[in-house]
């Protein structure tokens, strides 16, 4: 204490800042990566300066039997997805890492306004694809692109969806560079998941940290199934007093049964699966104690291929037939609309920032990544030259597969790459090599920096609302940018500051 | 008059309320399961082993299967059969993941709270090996049986929230119950049918004793006849009583209530059921059961049973096809 002996009662007196890892932190390096609790070169947020204390202060012998307490929570409640092989079932959890993520309100500004243009945009664009095709006249983005893209769907054409909504629920990934600028990695405009563990992981903090939380203003995330189910009530037909939304899953045992459970639950509705729907008369009922009772919105997590078999795919055994018919006839809504896919595609994505100018005249709040398009001979030849510093995806890919990153690669790698690329280089795309940010994650070294990124859920009915935060997936293992829970990775809290 | 007011009509997923029935069966049945082989490795010891062991394949109708795995009925070959044998539908290792899987259907519709016990208790039972159920542990894991079962009986009473499902889910639990109780009396009336002479006499005190305490009746019965057993009390006890919590007739009772509930709060359409019902609780008076008692117990058990199956028919017809 300095001397002249403050009276209990007084605002504790000032200090330098803790800036440097200390306690539990000691051994936190982050190198030249942007670092989430640091934020090197930014000003102090003081909420930051008290985490990284309280966080220092705990013993990492505590911290690991939170971990693993947490572990188990998790196991025992069901939070996990189920692999299945020959004869086994095998439920997995997503490992959860204590450590929250941390976001200012500024940052949160930006993101949120960001991605809420974003999906302006998106369904804008949407809706002129399916009816005037004006960008493709004024040649902004290519045609075939568009017309030869594997998420159009000519069903679509002429097709009028209420307020013009497409994408109702948009997960947008997002990384940070060593700049610390936030930039969009990819839009998931189909049916995008993630959205539970948002919620759980929150609870989760609750039960396991709460003493790291205590008194800190962050924003809360428990609204969400009561602004999703707003927006499902907004987009059911015209007329209907009490729409009756339900919530159709493939059923038991896909991978993302918890989260559809988490939904039906979270908006009071019913998880339904194909076999409890049926069409008729030109409305879609389903199967209940007392009879068919008609469904007005459907909140479906089916692919759009095997939503109806009339349709689309005559295989499919999960979807309902004559569902499609009865969405034109206006019966019924279904959300996500049918044909978003072509919005979100690695292809259309790169011109994201031309989409959005076209339509809104603005510049983007939230950059992309620079994307160079390998269908375009330039940057098919730039990409070749310097295959060795460039991540390239196939654009029709998702979950992390078939991607290659230069810098990771060996000589024989690369080879077989430039191959596949010359073969077919509209397929792919190319971008530098992100320095992913990294946030501080308890590891078996102790707590170490670890690469993540962010997916923020925006819920789109008349208008579009965003859950403050979202997913924040953590590569766990030393080094690895991939954060894909297929590719080992796992989730973290994320605290928007109030 | 209804207590909450209702603007929002509240539907039930006709699969989830013929899920909800299987729930409460099965978790039920566990419980069952856990009695009998607590019971019958504790009190019926005596000379005749594989006879008290045999009597479980027996109540279950899976003789045929049994020896097509086992050569003998011990506590061993029966307790593997019944509690890890993952071929066999009714060892407790099947019935727990049949319940689970309803549990998992149900999700969004039971309370988290048993969810959660479901999920662990079905975690302890997949542990089980033939080390964990050997002889000195065989009683431990039959408490634990019992206990996880309880448990979950006590957080359904405790957070199921009380509309459509939670009916259905009492009808399952009352119909297995009312089934397992015909089951148990079926195979001690086979066993101790021809009463012959006095040398058996104490062989039989001992097996009534087991018998009840099986059913978890022991106490109740003693009290509602402290002069001892006969044969007629006995099954009237299990059959008519209604204030026994597993007999047929206070089951039947409440099978009855909660589907009258159904029928006026819900307007679900009931009377096939009912009405089966109806004729079933004629018959199982304690005048008509005491007269059955006397040797034609066996083949009026094995209508009984038949009638609490299509009892439960009866319910999932009025809501499927």
């Amino acid at each position: 204490m300095p001397a002249g002996g403050a009276s209990q009662t007084q605002v504790q007196s000032q200090m330098q800042p803790l800036l440097q890892p200390h306690g539990t932190m000691q051994g936190y390096d982050p190198g030249a990566f942007f670092c989430e609790m640091l934020r090197p070169g930014q000003p102090q947020h003081p909420t930051l300066t008290l985490l990284m204390s309280r966080l220092a202060a705990l013993p990492i012998e505590s911290l690991r039997r939170r971990a693993a307490d947490a572990e188990r929570d998790l196991l025992e409640r069901g939070i996990t997805f189920t692999v299945y092989s020959d004869a086994t079932a095998i439920d997995r959890i997503l490992p959860f890492d204590l450590i929250p993520r941390v976001i200012t309100p500024a940052e949160w500004t930006q993101i949120e306004t960001g991605v809420i243009q974003r999906v302006r945009a998106l369904n804008m664009f949407l809706r002129d694809i399916y009816h005037e095709r004006k960008i493709l006249a004024d040649k902004i983005v290519p045609a075939e692109l568009v017309l030869k893209n594997q998420g159009y769907c000519e069903a679509m054409v002429g097709f009028n969806v209420p307020f013009n909504t497409y994408v109702h629920v948009c997960g947008t990934d997002i990384v940070r560079d060593e700049t610390g600028t936030f930039r969009v990695l990819e839009d998931n405009a189909r049916t995008p998941s993630g959205v539970a563990y948002v919620v759980e992981n929150r609870h989760m903090s609750l039960r396991v940290m709460s003493d790291l939380m205590t008194g800190l203003r962050v924003r809360g995330v428990d609204e969400y199934g009561l602004r999703l189910h707003n927006a499902m009530a907004e987009i059911a037909p015209p007329g209907v007093e009490d729409p009756q939304v339900v919530v159709l899953s493939p059923g038991i045992f896909n991978s993302a049964y918890f989260e559809h459970v988490f939904l039906a639950r979270e908006m009071g509705v019913p998880l339904v699966e194909g076999r409890d729907l049926t069409v008729e008369g030109g409305k879609v009922w389903m199967r209940t104690t007392s009879g068919l009772a008609q469904v007005h919105t459907i909140y479906r997590r089916i692919g759009d291929d095997f939503l109806d078999p009339d349709a689309f795919n005559p295989d499919s055994m999960l979807g309902v037939r004559g569902l499609i018919e009865a969405w034109r006839r206006g019966t019924v809504a279904i959300a996500n609309a049918v044909g978003t896919g072509v919005a979100d595609d690695k292809a259309i994505y790169a011109y994201m920032p031309r989409i959005i100018k076209y339509y809104l005249s603005e510049d983007m709040i939230l950059p992309n990544v620079d994307t160079r398009i390998c269908a375009e001979p330039d940057a098919l030849a730039y990409t070749l030259d310097h295959l060795a510093e460039l991540v390239v995806k196939p654009v029709a890919e998702s979950g992390g597969y078939g991607l290659i990153i230069g810098p990771h690669a060996t000589k024989a790698e690369l080879a077989d790459f430039r191959a596949l690329l010359k073969a077919d280089p509209s397929n792919y795309i190319s971008q530098p090599t992100l320095k992913l940010s990294v946030s501080p994650t308890l590891c078996d070294e102790g707590v170490r920096p670890r690469h993540i990124d962010l997916r923020p859920f925006a819920v789109t009915g008349k208008d579009t609302w965003v859950l403050p935060g979202g997913l924040t997936r953590v590569a766990l293992r030393a080094g690895t940018l991939v954060v894909n829970s297929s590719q080992g990775g796992g989730s973290k809290d994320t605290w928007v500051l109030a | 008059m209804d207590l909450i007011p209702q603007p929002h009509k509240v539907h039930l997923i006709a699969r989830h309320a013929e899920a909800t029935l299987w729930l409460a069966r099965y978790m039920e049945r566990i419980e069952n399961m856990a009695r009998i082989l607590d019971v019958t490795n504790t009190f019926a010891r005596d000379a005749d082993d594989t006879r008290n062991w045999l009597s479980i394949p027996r109540i279950n109708g899976d003789l045929t299967e049994f020896y097509k795995k086992h050569t003998e009925a011990t506590q061993r070959s029966v307790g593997e059969f019944y509690l890890l044998d993952a071929d066999n539908p009714t060892s407790v290792q099947s019935v727990i993941a049949a319940a689970r899987e309803n549990a998992r259907t149900l999700r969004a519709l039971i309370s988290t709270e048993m969810w959660l016990q479901i999920n662990v208790f079905y975690g302890k039972i997949r542990a089980l090996t033939a080390a964990t159920i050997s002889p000195d542990h065989f009683t431990a894991v039959c408490a634990m049986l019992k206990d996880g079962t309880q448990a979950h009986t006590g957080i359904t009473e405790g957070t199921l929230y009380r509309d459509q499902a939670w009916h259905f889910y009492m009808i399952g639990r009352s119909l297995e119950r009312a089934d397992q109780t015909t089951r148990l009396l079926d195979t001690r009336f086979h066993s101790l049918a021809p009463v012959s002479d006095a040398a058996d006499a104490d062989i039989d005190a001992g097996q009534w004793n087991a018998l009840l305490r099986a059913a978890a009746g022991y106490h109740a019965y003693r009290r509602e006849h402290p002069s001892g057993y006969n044969a007629p009390e006995v099954a009237c006890f299990l059959l008519a009583n209604k204030a026994f919590p597993r007999s047929v007739g206070l089951n039947l009772m409440q099978i009855e209530w909660h589907l009258t509930q159904l029928r006026t709060r819900y307007f679900l359409r009931m009377s096939p059921a009912l009405e089966r019902l109806d004729a079933l609780n004629g018959m199982l008076t304690y005048q008509h059961v005491g007269e059955l008692a006397d040797g034609r117990l066996s083949p009026f058990l094995d209508y009984v049973q038949g009638e609490i199956g299509g009892l439960h028919k009866d319910i999932v017809e009025t809501f499927s096809g």
